[in-house]
This record gives structure tokens, C-alpha cells and sequence, in this order.
């Protein structure tokens, strides 16, 4: 354990916290100070991150698809994905004639938003954490089903009849697949008896619950990885997008900076649906433990937390990318069949099974 | 014409009229599809054509019976061998003459390449129509492999100019044999990738099976042909029933499904495959020596009178007849192209269903929109 603690980074943030209050003296001042630096400190990891995971999957795609990705802005074409940043910056962001303009600009802002604001509980390593709240996974999963608000505003005020349908399908589509994921986050909740990040990741000290929970704890990791790709617009559920059968879907009118807000949201969700099944199902920043292997379990503790979290993270982004490369689009009545006739119902079963185990306390 | 513009706009309440295309992803080209939707379903389908009409059978009334040809490149762009044999066979008919052995087997031999290459591009898109991105590449590294043994044999990678009058233009170049038989045991190799990576997938089945039903009696009435023919049961693979260069003496099988779906059309296309390359194995190392050419006069005139030829193109039947007045150039030239009556049936297949399934329809019926306009 004291290695464990030689890594966190409540060290650090205590000590800023320390020395602006020092300097300042008034609380009120000092909260709004940090809040602005973590603000900026956010901003900066997101536009980093979704760089990266624009630049991660292109290469996965190329892989897939026998071919070599971008490969001439930088070394190994890392830069491409700046490149075109640039280049969508300085484009026109059309605003079509025949919209409601207010929503029409506004769209954009709700979706990348209401992703940013998913990552405040987020346990980045130990003691990394912007805002542990009491009420973590519920606060998870009401600020994240907020996105679709963006998407429908995009949908309708484009006045276009295939952004209405791909605003439609997203709303059909992520109202139906939060209940899987609600369900599913629930079964972890059941076990560990209580809703804040940092309580659920302390509870896989000996073990992560996708291993102590039994079958029940994996399929609904399965179903979770499930409705979350479904829930973050992704293929095989792009429904939404579906660029054979709706050109672009609800994003159809944008052009240029509004258009890459929808990507840049596209890639913070899908980092933080990963990071939260990271967290719930795979412990988080907690190294890999099992049970009373000391040797071991000392071994693992000398990497940092940090690297646990972000290689959980990035093992489970790459699966989600594996899925958009590999599976042909679902059709949209059977996209809901999914979930209303298969995914739901076994949720339920799955809820009855995880309830009997933590009352029997037979999970490890 | 009021009558028109109103069952064109006036719609019921709730309904709406969408256009996919001239300029969409799936329509693989500049086709118009007006639909009629309830939501997401499909109530009524039209397509409207001419937004790629070149006029290539008026132009063919001023070109000369060696140049005509050429200009078939044009129409079927997947299959332009195919194009040209059928108007080089129309001519040979009119002329009373017959390739030579050589010739008819460098035919079949283009010809069962074109319908390789074609049906890949096909599978490919196929996959890309239904939201999976990853089949196109693969398809593509063998397309561009069967291309490349095109350009080297005739110059050309798409639009080949290659089949003439009483033969082929150029004799074999040395490699073919070799860059064939290569490519034959490639794409064998590959088709079994190919279905792992589409064919099983659970998704790709609940998307197909079922959906654009149609029945035997109904796929002859609207006059479908090929692999969409062929799906529904309807046995009409013109190299068995009339013909043509020597392919009465190949053995191969005519694929037939009785499904009448998407899916069953799919599967017509995917054993196609491994019979093309049974063709071209039984051929390649028995290519006859002699001339690649019959000797034809510098200006062909064909006899006056009128000359039908058929043949099987990678999407179905293609009918070329031929009006001569006995002048150097034909006196009237009519297509009968495989994607426009394939395409008459789409309405009878999608209404009912939902745009997903109007995409998954439009790709296995593989249409190819200058074929349809011409």
C-alpha cells in the first residue's frame, strides 16, 4: 500500500490547493481559481485526447483494411489529424438559410459539452480525480444522456428531411440503450454499495469485479460494451450517421468547425463510455491484484496508476473501434428489437442474479 | 401532365417525399430514387432516369461497325469486355463469319475476369452499402490485381477497347498464363476470407434474409436477369441456354437460389465467383494456337437486314439489335440493357420496408447507372 500511495496525486493538488490559499486567503476565491485551472487543464487533455484518438483510428481502420493510414504530416502521419483541424478551422461554417438558426449554432455546443462534463468524476489515477461526488455513476449517466438534446436540436433545426431521420433514429436509439446501461452500471452498484467512483474502484482491491462478480458481473460488462457503442452513436449502430442510406445523418448541414464539434464529441464519448467500463468492471487506476499473491501483487503495484487506467481505457476503445471496422449497420427496427427483446430482458434476469449474490455474499 | 405533377407531390398526411440522389453514397452513381416515406417505411419508389444519358445508341448510327463498339465501353463500365463481345459477336453475325478458336478462348477468358472483377467491385460495395467499411478494401486488393492483367493484356484498366470484329485486337502478351493462374489461386484462397468477414455475420444476415422478396413469376414478368434472376430461381444464364463463343464447350454450373432475397442474390453472386474460376482454370492451359484475328475487310458493311445478339454481362442479359440498311454504318442499334429491367423491379421489392432495406436492395441488384441511362 505504500507504494500505492507513492503515486497519487493528491499530493500535488493538495499542495496547489495549499499554496493558493496562502497567497489568496479567501475560500470562495481559491475554488473558483482551481475550478478555472482545471477547466483549461480539461480542455487542453480533450483536444490532446481526441487528436489522438482521431490519429488511433485511422491507423486501426488501415490495419483492418490492409492499408497504411496517414503516413505523410509528421513522423508517421501523426500530424494529419492537426492538419485537418487547421483546415476545418478555417472553413465556412455554412449556416443553411431555411434553419433555425439559433439551435442550428447551438447544437454543436450542447453535444461537446455534455461530454466534457461526463469526465468530472473520472478517476484518471489514484487520487486523480476532479470531482468525487457521493452520486458518481448516477451523475454519469443522467449528464450523459443529456447529448442527445444536442443531436435532435442539430436534427430538426437543419430543416433537412435526412438530418430529421437521424435525429429521430438517435433518439429512439440512445433513450432505448440507456436502460441497458443503467441496469447494467446498477449491478456493479449492488455489489459495491455505493455510487462514488472512488468507493467502487477502492472495492477491486483484491480483484476486479469483471473476475469476483461470477458470470452475472461479465455479461453485463457484455452488455454494457453493447449498449454503450450504441449509445455513443457508433458502428455497427451509427444509425444515426448511416452514410449509405442518410448521407451524414443529423450532422448533414454542418461544415467546418460546428461539423468537428460533432467529432470531437464523437471521441470524448467514446473515451468516456471506455473509461467508465474501465472503472466500473475493471478497476480503474487499482493494478492487477489477485486475492493473496503478495510477490505479485507488489509487482504490479510499481506501475503507475495512471498507465493501469489509460491502458483498461484504450484496451476497451480499441475493441469498440474493432466492432466499427469489422460489422456491417443494423436496421433501425432491428436495432431496437435489440434491445427491447434481447438486452433489457437478460439485464433484469442479470439484476435478480447480482442482487443473490451480493445478499449471499458468494462474489470473491 | 397535371395528372403527374400531382400524384408527384400531393401526399397524405404524415407522409413524405424523399429524394436519395442524383448525388447520394448507395445510388453508385447519378440515379434518383423518389421515395414515398411513413417514417422510416417505405410506401412508394420511383426511380428517374436520364441524369447520365449519352445518347449512345444514336451515336453508334454515325460511327462505323468497328468503331460502334468501342462506345459500349461506356455503358456497362464494370463489364466493358462483356459490352464489346456482345457487338463484335452482333457484327461477326451479320458478316457470317466466327472468331477463330484462339480468339473465342481469349474471349471467355476476359470475359470470366470482367465477371470477376465485377462481381468483387460488387461484393465490396455491397458490404460498404450496408455500413461495413472493411470488405471494399479487401475486394479491391483482388480487383486490382484482375486490372492489372487487363491493362497489360489490352492497355486499358476500365474502359477496354479489346474485342473486334472476328476476334481480339492483340494477341495474348507472354505473362498472361502466368499472372492468371496467380490471380485464380488468390482469389480462391481469399473468397473464404471474404465470407468470414460478411457472409456469416449475424448482422449482415438479419439485414438480408427476407428482405426484397421477389417471386419467380414476378422476376420474369419484370423481366430480370442475371445473378438477380438466377436468385429467384429463373434459369436463364444465356452462356447455357444460347451460346456463344464456345461456351458450349466449358463445363461449368448455372447458379441457381431459390430464395428470391437479398440474401439469396448475394449468394448467387458469391458462387458465381468460384464458377469463373473454374472457367478460366479449365481454359488457361489450353488456349489453342492460330490466328487471333479473322481476316475482315478494312470497311466492314454488313448485308442489309436485322441481326440480335445476346449475351450474358456480370448483372444479366445484354441484347444488342442491330438494324443494317447495308451501309457502312448501322442503320438503327438498340440495347437491351440488364440494369434497367433489374431495376423495374426495385419498386415491387422495397415498398414496404424500410430505407435500410432500399440501400440493401439497391446493392444487390448491383446496378450500374450509365448501363441504365446509356
Amino acid at each position: 500500500m505504500k507504494l500505492l500511495l507513492a503515486y497519487s496525486f493528491a499530493n500535488l493538488t493538495s499542495a496547489i490547493h495549499s499554496g493558493l490559499s496562502g497567497s489568496m486567503g479567501n475560500e470562495t476565491l481559491v475554488l473558483i481559481t482551481e475550478m478555472v485551472i482545471t477547466g483549461i487543464c480539461l480542455l487542453g487533455f480533450l483536444v490532446i485526447l481526441s487528436f489522438f484518438l482521431g490519429y488511433m483510428e485511422r491507423k486501426v481502420a488501415a490495419f483492418m483494411q490492409i492499408r497504411l493510414g496517414p503516413n505523410r504530416v509528421g513522423p508517421k502521419g501523426s500530424l494529419q489529424i492537426v492538419a485537418d483541424t487547421v483546415k476545418l478551422l478555417f472553413k465556412e461554417g455554412l449556416t443553411p438559410d431555411a434553419s433555425d438558426k439559433f439551435l442550428f449554432n447551438l447544437a454543436p455546443f450542447i453535444v461537446v459539452v455534455t461530454s466534457m462534463l461526463v469526465m468530472a468524476p473520472m478517476a484518471f489515477a489514484k487520487g486523480f480525480q476532479i470531482w468525487d461526488l457521493n452520486i458518481g455513476i448516477l451523475y454519469v449517466s443522467s449528464i450523459s444522456s443529456m447529448g442527445v438534446i444536442g443531436i435532435l436540436m442539430a436534427g430538426w433545426s437543419s430543416n433537412n428531411k435526412y438530418s430529421l431521420l437521424g435525429a429521430m433514429r438517435s433518439g429512439a436509439q440512445i433513450v432505448s440503450y440507456e436502460l441497458s446501461i443503467g441496469l447494467s452500471l446498477i449491478s456493479i452498484v449492488i455489489l459495491t454499495g455505493s455510487l462514488r467512483i472512488s468507493d467502487i474502484v477502492m472495492s477491486q482491491q483484491n480483484g476486479w469485479w469483471l473476475f469476483k462478480g461470477h458470470i452475472p458481473v461479465i455479461i453485463s460488462f457484455i452488455i454494457f460494451i453493447i449498449a454503450s457503442t450504441a449509445e455513443i452513436n457508433r458502428a455497427p449502430f451509427d444509425l444515426a450517421e448511416a452514410e449509405s442510406e442518410l448521407t451524414a445523418g443529423f450532422h448533414t448541414e454542418y461544415s467546418g468547425m460546428k461539423f468537428a464539434m460533432f467529432l470531437l464529441s464523437e471521441y470524448i464519448n467514446l473515451f468516456v463510455v471506455s473509461a467508465i467500463a474501465a472503472t466500473i468492471f475493471l478497476g480503474g487506476w487499482m493494478p492487477f491484484h489477485i486475492g493473496s499473491w503478495e510477490g505479485f501483487n507488489h509487482i504490479m503495484d510499481y506501475i503507475p496508476s495512471s498507465l493501469w487506467f489509460f491502458g483498461k481505457t484504450f484496451f476497451i476503445i480499441f475493441v469498440i473501434m474493432w466492432f466499427r471496422w469489422t460489422f456491417p449497420r443494423l436496421r433501425v427496427d432491428q436495432l431496437l428489437n435489440l434491445e427491447w427483446k434481447y438486452l433489457l430482458p437478460i439485464s433484469m434476469v442479470n439484476i435478480l442474479l447480482v442482487t443473490l449474490i451480493a445478499i449471499m455474499g458468494w462474489h470473491f | 401532365m397535371s395528372a403527374l405533377i400531382e400524384e408527384d407531390y400531393i401526399t397524405e398526411e404524415g407522409e413524405f417525399v424523399i429524394n436519395i440522389g442524383p448525388q447520394h453514397p448507395s445510388t453508385h452513381g447519378v440515379l434518383h430514387i423518389k421515395a414515398w416515406l411513413d417514417g422510416e417505411t417505405i410506401k412508394k419508389v420511383q426511380p428517374h432516369l436520364g441524369y447520365i444519358h449519352r445518347s449512345i445508341e444514336k451515336m453508334s448510327e454515325s460511327l462505323s461497325y468497328r468503331n460502334f463498339i468501342f462506345v459500349t465501353s461506356r455503358m456497362d463500365y464494370i463489364s466493358a469486355h462483356i459490352n464489346n463481345e456482345a457487338c463484335a459477336l452482333a457484327v461477326e453475325k451479320g458478316l457470317q463469319i466466327e472468331a477463330p478458336p484462339r480468339a473465342q478462348v481469349i474471349r471467355i477468358l476476359m470475359a470470366e475476369l470482367t465477371r470477376l472483377a465485377s462481381h468483387q467491385l460488387w461484393w465490396g460495395a455491397t458490404g460498404l452499402d450496408l455500413g461495413a467499411i472493411t470488405p471494399f478494401f479487401h475486394a479491391f486488393r483482388e480487383r486490382e490485381a484482375i486490372i492489372t492483367i487487363m491493362e497489360n493484356t489490352c492497355g486499358a484498366r476500365l474502359t477496354q477497347n479489346y474485342m473486334v470484329p472476328g476476334g481480339v485486337m492483340y494477341d495474348l502478351h507472354p505473362d498472361f498464363q502466368k499472372e492468371t493462374k496467380a490471380i485464380v489461386k488468390q482469389v480462391k484462397e481469399k473468397l473464404g476470407e471474404y465470407e468470414d468477414l460478411l457472409t456469416g455475420n449475424v448482422i449482415f444476415e438479419q439485414r438480408t434474409k427476407g428482405v426484397g422478396y421477389i417471386s419467380k413469376e414476378d422476376a420474369i414478368s419484370y423481366g430480370c436477369s442475371g445473378p438477380t434472376a438466377r436468385a429467384s430461381g429463373v434459369s436463364c444464364d444465356v452462356r447455357k441456354w444460347f451460346p456463344y463463343d464456345g461456351y458450349d464447350k466449358v463445363v461449368f454450373d448455372e447458379v441457381l437460389d431459390t430464395g428470391g432475397d437479398c440474401y439469396a442474390r448475394y449468394m448467387v453472386r458469391m458462387r458465381e465467383m468460384v464458377q469463373c474460376c473454374d472457367i478460366i482454370d479449365q481454359l488457361i492451359d489450353n488456349i489453342p494456337e492460330g490466328d487471333f484475328q479473322a481476316k475482315t475487310k478494312n470497311v466492314i458493311k454488313l448485308p442489309k437486314g436485322e441481326f440480335y445478339q445476346r449475351v450474358e454481362t456480370a448483372r444479366g442479359e445484354l441484347g444488342v439489335y442491330l438494324v443494317s440498311d447495308g451501309a457502312a454504318s448501322p442503320y438503327r442499334i438498340k440495347y437491351r440493357s440488364p440494369n434497367f429491367s433489374n431495376l423495374s423491379a426495385l419498386e415491387h421489392m422495397a415498398v414496404g420496408g424500410k430505407i435500410g432495406d432500399l440501400v440493401a436492395i439497391m446493392a444487390t441488384l448491383d446496378l450500374v447507372i450509365p448501363d441504365i441511362d446509356r
